[in-house]
C-alpha cells in the first residue's frame, strides 16, 4: 500500500508538472479520449479500426527490428532474410509478425471499409474521413508492393517486374517513366535499393500522417454508428450526447479485449501456419530473383489479387494494357467517389430497402471471386467471369447515384438501438 | 428476436465469407502440388531427422549443399555431438561452425549434369506440397534411354539428376496407358497418360524400407527449411495460453466497466 501510495504521488506530481508546462496534453487528452463520445452501440464491425491501427504499429515495430539485419542490396538481400530466419535470435518471430502483420493490416482494413459500406459511414459530414482513408489504403498498397520486393525471390522480383510495367503502359510517357521508376531497364538492384528507402521511410511517415489526420477528421465530426443516427441531435443538460459514451474508459476497455481475441489468431498464424499454405508467404518467394527463369504462374499477394483480376479481364485494346490498367485503377479510385454516388436519405443498411442488401452481397461476391480468380491462371471461361465481376463491381457504382435513391425507406429511430 | 435479426444474419454471413472463407477457400499448395504422395514426414521425430541427415550426407551432399545451415545449428537440433557430426556426416572437412556446402562448383555441376545441382536448403518451402513433394520425387525416378543419364522423372520430367538411390531402391521403368482426350483444338488424340512403376531389378531394400529412406530425407529437408519450425511450435502454444488469459481478464474488465451503459 505504501509502496503504491508512493507511486500514486509520483505520478500525480509528474502530471501536475507536466499540465502546470504543458496543458494542451490534457485538452489533448479530453478532447480525443475521455470527454470524445462515442454512440454505445458499436457492434462487431467497429473494432476493426483499432486493429489496423495496431498492426500498423506492429509493422512499424517489427520493420525497424528487421531492418537492422536485413541488406538492401541485390546480391545479399535473399541470404540476410535466411539469416534472420535462422541465425538471428527471434528473427523468425519477428518477419513473421511482419510478414503475417501485412496480411492481417489488409484483413483488417478491408473489413473497416466494408463497415463503412454498410452503415453509410462515409456520407455526410464524413466525407473526408473517409477520402482520408483511401488514401490511407492507397499508401498502404503503394507500402505493401514495395516491401513485398525487399526478400529478392522470385515472386518479389517478377510481381515487381509485372506491376512496376504497368507504369510502362501509359500513353506517350510510359516508357520514360516506367525507366524513371525502375532506375533501370528492368528491376534490378537500383529498384530494390529505391523501394527499401521508400518502403522503410517515406511510405511509413505518409502513412502515420494520414492515419493522424482521419483520427482527427473523424473526431472533428464523431462516429457514425450501426443505425446511422446521429447521437448529437439529442444531448443532455450538460451537452453530452444521451446515447454516446467516452472513448476513454468504455472504448478503451472495450478495444484491448478485440485486441486480445485478435492477437490469439494472429498467433495461431505466427506459430503455427505462418506461410498459410501459400496465402501470406507463398513457395515461388523461397527461391532467390532469378531473371533468368520466369514462374510458371506470377501472381500477387492474396490482398492484390481482386485488382490484379481486373486489370487481366480487360483484352489489350491496338496492343496497349493500359485500358485493364485503367479499370484496375477505377476499382480503387472509384472508392473516393463513394460519398457523392450515394443519394440515399438514410445512411445505414438497416433502413434501406431489402434489394440494397442483396446489391452489397453480390458486390461482396464479385470481389472475392475477383480475388480468387487473381491466383489462377486466366481461361477464356475464368477470364469472362472475371469480365462479368468486374463490370459488375465497377457499375454498382456508377449506377449508384439512381438506385440508391429507390425503394421504400424504414423509418429511423430518433435514438440508437441499443438492447443489453 | 430483435427485429434486425435478419440484418445480423446477413452481417455474420458477410463476416463470415470474407473473415474465414478467404482461409478455406481452395489452398493454391492443392491444386499446384498435383497428385503427390503422402509423405507422413515428422519433423518432431528426432531419429527420423538423424537418419535423414545420415543418408543426407551419404547420397546428396556430394553435389547439393545446404548453404543456410550450419552444421553446429543441426548438430543441436538433433541431438548430435560435436564429434559424431563431424566424423560421421561432414566428409568436406569443413569447420564445425560452418554452413553446409559442397566443393562442386557450378561450372562443373553445369558441364556434368547440364545444370548445377541447385542448394536444398530452402526445397521444402519453395515446392508447393514441401516434404511430401520431395518424398514422391524421391520415389519416381524410372528408366528412360531418352534422357542424357537413362534416368527421368515423373514428378520433375526432365529432371537432370540421376536417381541416386538406385542401390537401395532398384530400378524401375514407367507404365503408360493410352487414353483418347481431347486436345486443344478439340479433336480425339491417343495421349500417353503415366499408369505407374514396374520393378525392373530389385534393390538392397524392400519397397517399405526404400519409403522409410525417403520419408526421413523428406522429414530432415523439410527440418532444414525452417529450423525454426520446431522452436515457434514449443513458444506457440505458451503465447497463445497467454493471450487467452489476457483476453479474459480484458472481458472482465470491459464488463465492468460497461455495467453502467444502459
Amino acid at each position: 500500500m505504501i509502496m503504491s501510495n508512493t507511486a500514486m504521488k509520483l505520478l500525480t506530481s509528474g502530471y501536475q508538472w507536466l499540465d502546470a508546462r504543458a496543458p494542451g496534453v490534457t485538452v489533448w487528452w479530453n478532447r480525443h479520449m475521455a470527454q470524445y463520445y462515442a454512440p454505445k452501440n458499436f457492434n462487431v464491425w467497429y473494432y476493426f479500426g483499432s486493429l489496423a491501427l495496431l498492426m500498423f504499429v506492429n509493422q512499424l515495430v517489427t520493420g525497424i527490428w528487421l531492418t537492422m539485419h536485413y541488406k538492401p542490396d541485390a546480391k545479399l538481400a535473399f541470404d540476410s532474410v535466411e539469416y534472420i530466419m535462422r541465425d538471428v535470435d527471434w528473427g523468425w518471430l519477428i518477419r513473421y509478425m511482419h510478414s503475417t502483420g501485412a496480411s492481417l493490416f489488409f484483413l483488417t482494413i478491408y473489413l473497416h471499409m466494408y463497415r463503412g459500406l454498410m452503415y453509410g459511414s462515409y456520407q455526410k459530414p464524413r466525407e473526408l474521413v473517409w477520402t482520408l482513408g483511401v488514401f490511407i489504403f492507397l499508401a498502404t498498397m503503394a507500402e505493401a508492393f514495395m516491401g513485398y520486393v525487399l526478400p529478392w525471390g522470385q515472386m518479389s522480383y517478377w510481381g515487381a517486374q509485372v506491376i512496376s510495367s504497368i507504369y510502362g503502359t501509359i500513353p506517350f510517357i510510359g516508357p520514360d517513366l516506367l525507366e524513371f521508376i525502375r532506375g533501370d531497364y528492368v528491376i534490378a538492384d537500383a529498384a530494390l535499393n529505391r523501394f527499401f528507402a521508400l518502403h522503410v521511410v517515406a511510405m511509413p511517415m505518409v502513412l502515420a500522417l494520414l492515419i493522424y489526420l482521419h483520427l482527427m477528421a473523424l473526431h472533428e465530426v464523431g462516429s457514425n454508428n450501426p443505425d446511422g443516427v446521429d447521437i448529437k441531435k439529442t444531448k443532455d443538460a450538460k451537452g453530452k450526447p444521451l446515447d454516446g459514451i467516452a472513448f476513454h474508459p468504455y472504448y478503451t476497455v472495450k478495444d484491448i479485449f478485440g485486441v486480445g481475441f485478435f492477437l490469439i489468431i494472429a498467433a495461431f498464424i505466427v506459430f503455427y501456419a505462418p506461410t498459410l499454405g501459400g496465402w501470406f508467404l507463398e513457395h515461388d518467394n523461397f527461391l532467390i530473383a532469378d531473371p533468368a527463369v520466369t514462374p510458371l504462374l506470377i501472381k500477387p499477394v492474396w490482398y492484390f489479387t481482386p485488382y490484379y483480376a481486373m486489370l487481366r479481364a480487360v483484352p489489350a485494346f491496338f496492343g496497349s494494357q493500359f485500358p485493364g490498367v485503367l479499370v484496375m485503377g477505377a476499382g480503387v479510385l472509384i472508392f473516393f467517389a463513394l460519398p457523392w454516388l450515394d443519394r440515399s436519405p438514410v445512411k445505414s443498411i438497416r433502413y434501406r430497402p431489402g434489394f440494397v442488401k442483396v446489391l452489397l452481397g453480390l458486390w461482396v461476391l464479385s470481389l472475392l471471386w475477383l480475388g480468387y480468380l487473381g491466383t489462377r491462371h486466366a481461361t477464356p471461361l475464368l477470364t469472362l467471369t472475371a469480365q462479368i465481376a468486374t463490370v459488375y463491381y465497377l457499375g454498382f457504382f456508377v449506377t449508384m447515384p439512381w438506385w440508391s435513391r429507390w425503394g421504400k425507406f424504414k423509418p429511423e429511430p430518433a435514438r440508437v438501438t441499443y438492447d443489453h | 428476436m430483435t427485429r434486425f435479426a435478419q440484418t445480423r444474419k446477413l452481417l455474420i454471413g458477410l463476416a463470415l465469407v470474407l473473415g474465414v472463407g478467404a482461409l478455406f477457400a481452395p489452398p493454391l499448395a492443392a491444386s499446384e502440388g498435383g497428385n503427390l504422395l503422402h509423405s507422413g514426414a515428422n519433423v518432431e521425430d528426432q531419429a527420423s531427422l538423424q537418419r535423414g541427415a545420415k543418408y543426407f550426407s551419404n547420397y546428396c551432399l556430394s553435389c547439393h549443399s545446404l548453404k543456410y545451415m550450419r552444421w553446429s545449428r543441426l548438430a543441436k537440433d538433433l541431438g548430435l555431438s560435436e564429434e559424431q557430426v563431424m566424423g560421421s556426416l561432414n566428409f568436406a572437412g569443413t569447420r564445425f561452425g560452418d554452413p553446409i556446402t559442397v566443393a562442386l562448383t557450378a561450372e562443373d555441376g553445369n558441364q556434368w549434369f547440364g545444370k548445377a545441382p541447385p542448394d536444398l536448403s530452402l526445397i521444402a518451402r519453395a515446392r508447393p506440397g514441401g516434404a511430401d513433394y520431395i518424398f514422391s520425387y524421391l520415389k519416381s525416378f524410372h528408366l528412360d534411354d531418352k534422357r542424357p543419364l537413362g534416368w527421368n522423372n515423373t514428378v520433375f520430367p526432365a529432371a537432370s539428376m540421376p536417381n541416386v538411390l538406385w542401390e537401395l531402391q532398384g530400378t524401375q521403368a514407367a507404365v503408360y496407358d493410352t487414353q483418347r482426350v481431347k486436345d486443344e483444338s478439340g479433336q480425339q488424340v491417343d495421349k500417353e497418360v503415366f499408369s505407374h512403376f514396374e520393378l525392373v531389378k530389385p534393390g538392397k531394400l524392400t519397397p517399405e524400407a526404400f519409403d522409410g529412406v525417403a520419408r526421413d530425407l523428406s522429414a530432415f529437408l523439410e527440418y532444414v527449411g525452417e529450423p525454426a519450425a520446431l522452436q515457434r511450435r514449443d513458444v506457440g502454444w505458451k503465447v497463445i495460453l497467454f493471450l487467452a488469459f489476457f483476453t479474459f481478464v480484458a472481458w472482465l474488465l470491459k464488463a465492468e466497466y460497461w455495467r453502467d451503459v444502459h
